[in-house]
């Protein structure tokens, strides 16, 4: 399984990065732990004259977190290393979660959050619960930077907001609100290791009552992006998210999806996942809020 | 075009001449000719070419040698303290018959390193997940999980 010729090119700062990006525009990819990026060299889905290695740049390698700001996840943030740090399974248990159940330990040991969101599967494990706390991608360019939220990120599959010179920079994480709460809810064919069949990232805030002021849902693998099931999020506001209530927002939620059938699975199955994993992530959300 | 690296591999240093497209498994099995770590799939999804590098276990068949260079690299052959002696790993795999034609078995080993130096007293359940990235077609794993129990309890006591 050769791979197809190129040149590798490993700047040591993002600046020489976003200047390479610029030189051989059109000719050029970013690897980061590159377990995407090889397979499809492999495969020969992707020919590039040039291939810019971004592991050696020092500051794509943060992970810091403070109570104001949030969580800043570098670039090159290893899905290993995310899913086993102590602050993220502190304050954001479900991104730890989320990375955890991605692939396999050889490939959390390479691979890295931002990849798998710049890789813009609709499939990918990390986009749900980073779609439901509402992150930020703030990419590099030579004009500058920009901040892009996880709404706008996503265009198709395989398809991100990123220009062809930018280089996404660093994840922003909103601090948890008080009394909010997150799940992941993942279903796979083939047990926990495996690509989702449909995937579940929810966020609920209440208020002292109980009562729903805001509800973020994102539906995995059951269209073209991760989808906001905004029918099931509307119904939400002003509930006590009952048992009931939550199994009714699922049901919406299973029309708000647009799944198709697959070698993963059918998409009456995935419907079916879709209304049961949201009620799954809603009941595990609620009780997160302490409330 | 040629770029000159230096790979750190089993605590010795080789200078090579490769092509930036040459993955770390087709340069330690051809240049090196340290062909104990394996190549089956090719695209992430077998386990056979697992290597640590810094510590970390990797798909050797999804890493290219140039981006290695100055990293601490440790395949099978590096693994045994001497010519005699094996790795108590590697004792446990053959007393429980975790071995049949033995293609996965280098990179089963290579893991089960990974998982013991962060995980020393693992369940069955831990032991599981850790070698979910390598995949055999031989034994039905059961006597892979037990040889990996059995290293545990070796390792331990020789801590
Ligand atoms: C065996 C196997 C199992 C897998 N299982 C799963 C699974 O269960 N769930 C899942 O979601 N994924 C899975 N994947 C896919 C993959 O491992 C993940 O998507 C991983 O997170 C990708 O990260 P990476 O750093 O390796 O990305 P790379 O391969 O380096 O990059 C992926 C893409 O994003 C671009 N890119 C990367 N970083 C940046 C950046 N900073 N700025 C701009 N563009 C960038 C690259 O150019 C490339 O197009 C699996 C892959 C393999 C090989
Ligand atoms: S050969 Fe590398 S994972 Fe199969
Ligand atoms: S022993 Fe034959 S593949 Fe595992």
């Amino acid at each position: 399984m050769s791979l197809p010729k190129f040149t590798y090119l490993a700047p040591a700062s993002l600046e020489e990065a976003c200047n390479l990006l610029g030189k051989y525009q059109g000719k050029i990819r970013i690897k980061a732990g590159g377990t995407d990026l090889m397979v499809r060299l492999a495969q020969r889905a992707l020919k590039p004259e040039y291939i810019v290695g971004i592991r050696q740049i020092p500051e794509l390698a943060t992970i810091s977190f403070n109570p104001e700001e949030g969580l800043r996840l570098g670039a090159m943030a290893l899905l290993y290393d995310v899913a086993c740090n102590p602050i993220i399974q502190e304050h954001y248990p479900m991104l730890a979660r989320a990375a955890k159940s991605t692939a396999t330990v050889q490939i959390r040991n390479m691979g890295t959050v931002m990849g798998n969101i710049c890789n813009a599967s609709p499939s990918a494990d990390n986009s749900p619960t980073l779609v439901a706390m509402n992150a930020t991608i703030v990419a590099v360019s030579p004009a500058g930077e920009r901040k892009i939220p996880i709404d706008e990120f996503f265009l198709g599959p395989g398809r991100s907001a990123l220009e062809p010179m930018e280089i996404a920079k660093e994840i922003l994480v909103p601090a948890p609100l008080p009394r909010s709460g997150v799940s992941y809810q993942k279903i796979s064919p083939r047990s926990k290791v495996d690509i989702a069949a449909v995937n579940v990232g929810a966020m609920v805030v209440v208020d002292e009552q109980g009562t729903c002021q805001q509800a973020r849902i994102c539906l995995g693998a059951v269209g073209p992006v991760p989808l906001r099931a905004s029918t099931a999020e509307e119904f939400l506001q002003g509930k006590v998210i009952t048992d009931e209530v939550a199994e009714q927002a699922g049901a919406l939620a299973g029309t708000d999806a647009s799944p198709i059938s697959d070698v993963r699975a059918s998409k009456e199955y995935r419907r079916l996942m879709v209304i049961i994993l949201t009620k799954r992530a809603l009941l595990e959300a609620r009780h997160g809020t302490s409330i | 075009m040629k770029q000159m690296i230096s790979l750190q591999v089993n605590g010795d240093t080789y200078e090579l001449a490769v092509n930036p497209w040459r993955t770390l498994n087709e340069v330690l099995r051809e240049d090196i000719k340290l062909t104990g770590t394996k190549l089956g799939c090719g695209t992430g999804d077998c386990g056979a070419c697992t290597v640590l590098i810094d510590g970390k276990s990797v798909s050797s068949c999804l890493t290219l040698a140039v981006e290695v260079q100055g990293m601490t690299i440790t395949t099978i052959e590096g693994m045994a303290p001497n010519a005699e002696e094996l790795h108590p790993i590697q004792e446990s795999f053959i007393e429980k018959g975790a071995i049949q034609c033995g293609y996965c078995t280098p990179g089963m080993i290579m893991s089960t390193a990974f998982l013991l130096k962060n995980n020393p007293q693992p369940t069955e359940a831990e032991i599981r997940a850790g070698l979910s990235g390598n995949l055999c077609r031989c034994t039905g794993y059961n006597k892979i999980v037990d040889a990996i129990g059995d290293a545990a309890e070796k390792l331990n006591k020789d801590a």
